[in-house]
């Protein structure tokens, strides 16, 4: 606040402030509304407001440098005969060609692979790219259907049903025209220039009895060979999870509200759907009951930023995890490299979430041949790999001080809370007691 | 003709026999009998064989179909033909909901009727009807044609992009962005070809043709409240 603003004791409104204030202005100006990209900006519990309990008298630490610290995870080997090995728990989020230019979808398969982990298409279909530099692709089988086809599902490591994602439970996918090149407009079977507006609802079944149908199907063409996922939003995550076991899903990946969107309209991102925090516990209560936690792998993602995230996220009962916005940003998104470009348009390196409109100064959200051309796939996916590393290291320095021999070995006695809401959530005590709220101790 | 009886082999036999490159050996004729209404019967073809599915089946019967013919000799239910890339599938009875959904290629033929959302999201699939097809038919068609030779429900092309309609009998109501167009004689010309091709005997001149007014295709704010039927021109 400016010397002057103080010195007339100008107070701003917490109810109606600058934000608010601009909001309700731009949509009397405009009459339509706002429609961005990334996750939910607001201030949500997370995995920041949980502490691990690093080992002393009671717990035996591993040596950190020197003893075994294992990261590898199999994924999708309920049913599947050619299940996922991956070399780290940290797994690509799907992301859609149109959304993300060709060089960013290479970049990531190239990232991921040099790792040893996984990348996952999007709304939009597979690429060339994107296929040829991943060793491990996930290929989304989505509402809109767009480039589905069953040469791609038998080219598939996995298949990834999408119910939902956590920027948007209940809500389809949007793809501006501006982004509707004719590359992406022959993929998805649509005119170029158009807005795209993607089904919220799959076309041919309604329910779970219809999906466990509709798996059956996916597990014929590809003679059960492919591991079969269930991406759902995290919203009402106990009864969601255990409705896709049902269903017949050998991976459940779980999408916190955290979790990113190309486009979305910003009272969808900011509003629906609940903290990653909040549902990973539900997901692996609804897992245990039915006896199927790590029999039937879970995948959380939304807000996973490091590899403490990681650890949290595991010691909360997932066996994976994945990144999306993080992986972006990895790749260059944001970077102050492209600040004045950032300022050109509006916005600003570390705040910039206009995805949908495809002027990306980085290259990375974008069909514009000119930006994207400023993404070298190669390096970025080095870049990638760089980070996905240290997030490994982080994860293994954690559990190492915990005495965990495996990532997997992470449990959520290992972990306390920094405030209620968390502990509450996360089902882990109040840091300095052994009371959980709601849970009668 | 290679004979295969799923009273006796189970539906995983018989796709896996199908998907088998000896499957083209000895003819490319296979026989099927007993389906009792099995799902996911003769999905995921991609040879050009010749199979008879003599009886009724369950969901997805010859999903993302290629290269191959299907006939079931009996009813099916919910997305037959899905996401079909080519080839030909033909219904002798009626078919549930989602018939042919998001096909992007080969022709469906549906001798009976068809119940709700028939061609959704339709990619470039052919689908011609012999009676009446339910409501929210041709919901997002984004490209291929859907042939009704009789009653289409409410909500009729719905959200449509470029797929091309006809209906021989009554639109019950139209869906949003759906609009009658005018019929011409290239119209007449590719609808004889498509009534042809599934072996339905009606005369072109009985159809009108329905498609998309393309006022939805970017957001704007006077098409926040649209109804049903609303062409906004």
């Amino acid at each position: 606040m400016s010397e002057r603003t103080e010195d007339w004791g100008l107070r701003e409104s917490a109810t109606f402030d600058r934000r608010t204030i601009h909001e309700i202005q731009r949509a009397a100006d405009t009459g339509i509304y706002d429609i961005r990209g990334f996750g939910a900006k607001r201030h949500l519990p997370h995995f920041d407001d949980l502490l691990f309990l690093g080992a002393s008298m009671s717990r035996y630490p591993l040596e950190g440098y020197r003893e075994k610290c294992a990261t590898d995870v199999v994924l999708g080997d309920r049913y599947a005969s050619r299940p996922l090995h991956l070399d780290i728990p940290v797994t690509i989020a799907g992301m859609s060609f149109g959304a993300l230019s060709a060089n960013a979808k290479e970049a990531l398969g190239r990232g991921a692979s040099a790792m040893g982990t996984s990348t996952t298409t999007g709304d939009g279909g597979m690429t060339d790219e994107e296929r040829g530099q991943s060793r491990n692709l996930v290929y989304q089988y989505l509402p809109s259907r767009y480039g589905m086809n069953p040469d791609h599902l038998r080219m598939a490591d996995a298949i990834e049903v999408v119910l939902g994602q956590g920027a948007k439970p209940g809500g389809g996918g949007m793809l501006m025209g501006q982004k509707i090149s004719e590359r992406v407009a022959e993929m998805r079977t649509l005119p170029a220039g158009i807005d795209q507006r993607s089904a919220c609802r799959h076309p041919d079944w309604t329910g779970p009895d219809d999906l466990a149908i509709k798996i059956e199907e996916l597990r014929e063409i590809t003679d059960w060979k492919t591991p079969v996922y269930i991406k759902v939003g995290a919203s009402r995550t106990y009864y969601d999870v255990k409705l896709a076991v049902k269903s017949g899903a050998d991976v459940v990946v779980l999408d916190g509200m955290q979790g990113g969107t190309a486009a979305t309209q910003e009272v969808f991102i900011e509003h629906v759907g609940i903290p990653i925090l909040a549902a990973i516990p539900q997901a692996v209560q609804a897992l245990q009951e039915m006896g199927m936690h790590r029999r039937v792998q879970l995948i959380v993602s939304g807000g996973i930023r490091s590899g403490a995230d990681v650890a949290k996220a595991m010691a909360l009962g997932a066996d994976a995890v994945g990144i999306g916005t993080a992986a972006l940003i990895a790749l260059g998104c944001n970077h102050p490299r492209w600040s004045e470009d950032y300022q050109r348009i509006g916005s600003e390196a570390g705040f910039y979430d206009d995805y949908q409109a495809g002027q990306d100064p980085a290259g990375i959200s974008t069909q514009d041949p000119e930006l994207a051309a400023r993404l070298d796939p190669e390096r970025a996916g080095r870049r990638l790999a760089n980070y996905l590393q240290v997030m490994t290291l982080e994860a293994q320095t954690i559990a190492r001080a915990c005495g965990k021999s495996h990532l997997h070995n992470l449990e959520p006695e290992d972990l306390v809370a920094l405030n209620m809401e968390a502990a509450a959530m996360a089902r882990v005590p109040l840091a300095g007691t052994e009371w959980i709220p709601g849970m009668g101790t | 003709m290679k004979k295969l009886s799923l009273a006796e082999h189970s539906v995983r036999e018989l796709n896996s026999a199908l998907h088998d490159p000896r499957a083209m050996d000895d003819g490319t004729e296979w026989y099927v009998s007993d389906p009792d209404g099995r799902h996911a019967l003769a999905c995921g073809l991609n040879d050009e064989l010749q199979v008879t599915i003599d009886g009724h089946a369950g969901y997805y019967c010859a999903g993302m179909n290629q290269h191959a013919t299907v006939v079931i000799n009996g009813t099916v239910g919910v997305g037959v033909a899905e996401n079909m890339m080519s080839g030909l599938v033909r219904v002798r009875g009626n078919a549930s909901q989602s018939a042919g959904a998001t096909g992007h290629g080969g022709l469906l033929v549906i001798e009976g009727n068809a119940s709700a959302r028939c061609g959704i999201s339709m990619k470039g699939i052919d689908i011609v009807v012999g009676g009446d097809v339910g409501h929210m038919s041709a919901f997002m068609g984004q490209a291929g044609r859907l042939v009704v030779c009789g009653d289409a429900g409410e909500a009729f092309g719905d959200s449509i992009y470029e797929a091309r309609l006809y209906v021989r009998g009554q639109v019950e109501s139209l869906g949003a962005d759906c609009i009658e167009k005018p019929m011409r004689e290239e119209h007449r010309e590719e609808l004889r070809g498509l009534l042809a091709h599934a072996d339905m005997d009606f005369d072109p001149g009985e159809f009108r043709r329905y498609g998309s007014a393309r006022k939805l295709y970017n957001f704007h704010v006077d098409n926040a409240g649209i109804e049903q039927g609303d062409s906004h021109e």
